[in-house]
């Protein structure tokens, strides 16, 4: 029997932009087991709604994360609104539908440029950021922020898109999705993409199933499940499929993610076609007593923010589920027989937030 | 906007892991468990989803309850609860990887488990 041998991976390591720890336990150069360590980041976000009202909170949601921001303080709100049956304006909906397409393109962007710099391609890791720029600058130009919106609150949202705007941010994107389609090709066709994630770290569906993995992690599996299908915010009204891929490996997550961008221009593109006119608020009285499981798809997968109220103006409890900490067990068992230098383009492919993960 | 229907179902201990069984052979996926302290009990949630169908096994243990784990069924919930312990204090027996309270670090044990109606017990700096 080979000798067993242990290597630390993290916290600090080139590929990783927040930490995590992995014990890797080698057998020669092969993983026989990953065990991993968090708790580098613990913030005690969800201790804090004791000491803020619950309508301030929507700041401290949104600072979960700087990648999917926008999408935590949607799902907060939305939670409240259902706990307190808030009747929020079609067009608030409408609006929070794009402003969570725009984010969910910035974060795979974002990834797609992480990735391929893990894989030592520098150059599709900065074409591909380039191409997030711009929806960084619709980002800000629409809501005042690039990384926190701040542009939901509970009945609503706080700003407008005026329908000259809108027009732009669609044109802008037909443009941006040529530019995507040519990115697209090198992450799909090119050989040392190929090499480096075709047969790496694969879970097949069941197993995937079986793990709880959400997101794009699970699509890359064959799962086909996507939060959007509950038909929240304005996602009811827009017509759209998820990407799924079967092959179950770090190529198949990669795929999945590129092609997403494009389903996320198809979907503000409607949103868009669609968005009626009228207030983009209501007024909100009263506190929430009750609880609730509100469900929303970020980027990285499902997202639950869990809330309880007892009919004062601070919660009782607010617990948030993040992707990455549901797809923990996944990356676990895909590291499980891979080989060491393979090890940060697995890790990658779950797209891990640890500041999501550990609040 | 679409609201989903969402069935809470009370649990006891000894039922809990043929709860869990039952939902595991009829195809649930584990979605999450969470932990919310009530004064002096514990409300623990074990949530479960199948084609957007959403459930939820509902504990209320008093401190110092140990409590199964379910990893034997399903392993993935090694991260809720290392985490339930961690931050709430409560004890999981048999939990498939144990991290045996270094999962997440925290300068205060059990932060959650704190009684914040006592302001000299609150280590929150933004009291």
């Amino acid at each position: 029997m080979p000798k067993q041998i242990t290597i630390p991976f993290g916290p600090q390591h080139p590929v990783l932009p927040e930490p995590i720890h992995l014990d890797l336990v080698l057998e020669d150069e092969t993983v026989v087991e990953a065990i991993p360590s968090i708790g580098y980041i613990h913030r005690g976000l969800e201790k804090l709604v004791e000491k803020r009202e619950f309508p301030e909170y929507v700041h401290i949601a949104e600072r979960i994360c700087g990648i999917c921001s926008f999408i935590h303080g949607s799902t907060y709100v939305q939670a409240v609104e259902t706990v307190m049956g808030i009747e929020v304006p079609e067009r608030a909906l409408y609006l929070r539908t794009i402003w969570s397409e725009y984010s969910r393109m910035h974060s795979h962007l974002l990834w797609l440029g992480l990735f391929a710099d893990s894989l030592g391609f520098e150059n599709l890791f900065m074409q591909s950021w380039r191409l997030r720029e711009h929806i960084l600058d619709d980002l800000e130009a629409t809501t005042g922020g690039r990384v926190i919106q701040g542009a939901c609150k509970i009945g609503g949202v706080r700003r407008d898109i005026d329908s000259k705007k809108l027009d732009e941010m669609v044109d802008g994107l037909e443009g941006l999705e040529t530019e995507i389609r040519e990115l697209n090709k090198v992450f799909f066709h090119d050989s040392s993409i190929l090499h480096r994630t075709k047969g790496l770290g694969i879970i097949p569906e069941k197993d995937a199933y079986d793990l709880g993995a959400v997101g794009p992690t699970g699509r890359g599996s064959g799962i086909a499940q996507d939060a959007r299908m509950l038909g929240y915010a304005a996602y009811d009204r827009i017509h759209f499929t998820p990407v799924v891929e079967t092959g179950g490996d770090c190529y198949a997550r990669c795929v999945v993610r590129a092609k997403e961008l494009h389903t996320s221009i198809d979907i503000i593109k409607q949103a868009v076609d669609k968005i009626p006119d009228g207030p983009i608020e209501v007024k909100v009285t009263g506190t929430p007593n009750g609880e609730c499981w509100a469900r929303a798809e970020q980027p990285r997968g499902e997202v639950i923010h869990y809330i309880k109220g007892n009919g004062t103006r601070h919660l009782l409890r607010h617990r948030v589920r993040t992707p990455t900490f549901a797809n923990l067990p996944f990356l676990v068992k895909a590291l499980k027989g891979c080989e060491l230098a393979d090890v940060p383009v697995i890790v990658l492919s779950i797209d891990p937030c640890i500041g999501c993960a550990e609040r | 906007m679409k609201t989903e229907e969402q069935l809470i179902i009370p649990t006891e201990i000894p039922g809990l892991i043929l709860a869990v069984s039952t939902l595991s052979n009829d195809g649930y996926r584990l979605v999450a468990i969470s932990t919310t302290k009530l004064g002096e009990l514990f409300q623990v949630d074990y949530s479960f989803d199948r084609n957007f169908s959403f459930r939820t096994l509902r504990l209320l243990i008093p401190l110092g309850t140990a409590l199964p784990s379910i990893t034997g069924i399903f392993w993935a919930a090694f991260p809720y609860e290392n985490e339930m312990h961690d931050l709430f204090g409560i004890t999981v027996t048999g939990i498939a990887i144990d991290f045996n309270g270094t999962f997440i670090k925290t300068a205060i044990q059990f932060p959650f488990s704190v009684n914040t109606d006592k302001p000299e017990d609150d280590a929150c700096q933004n009291k």
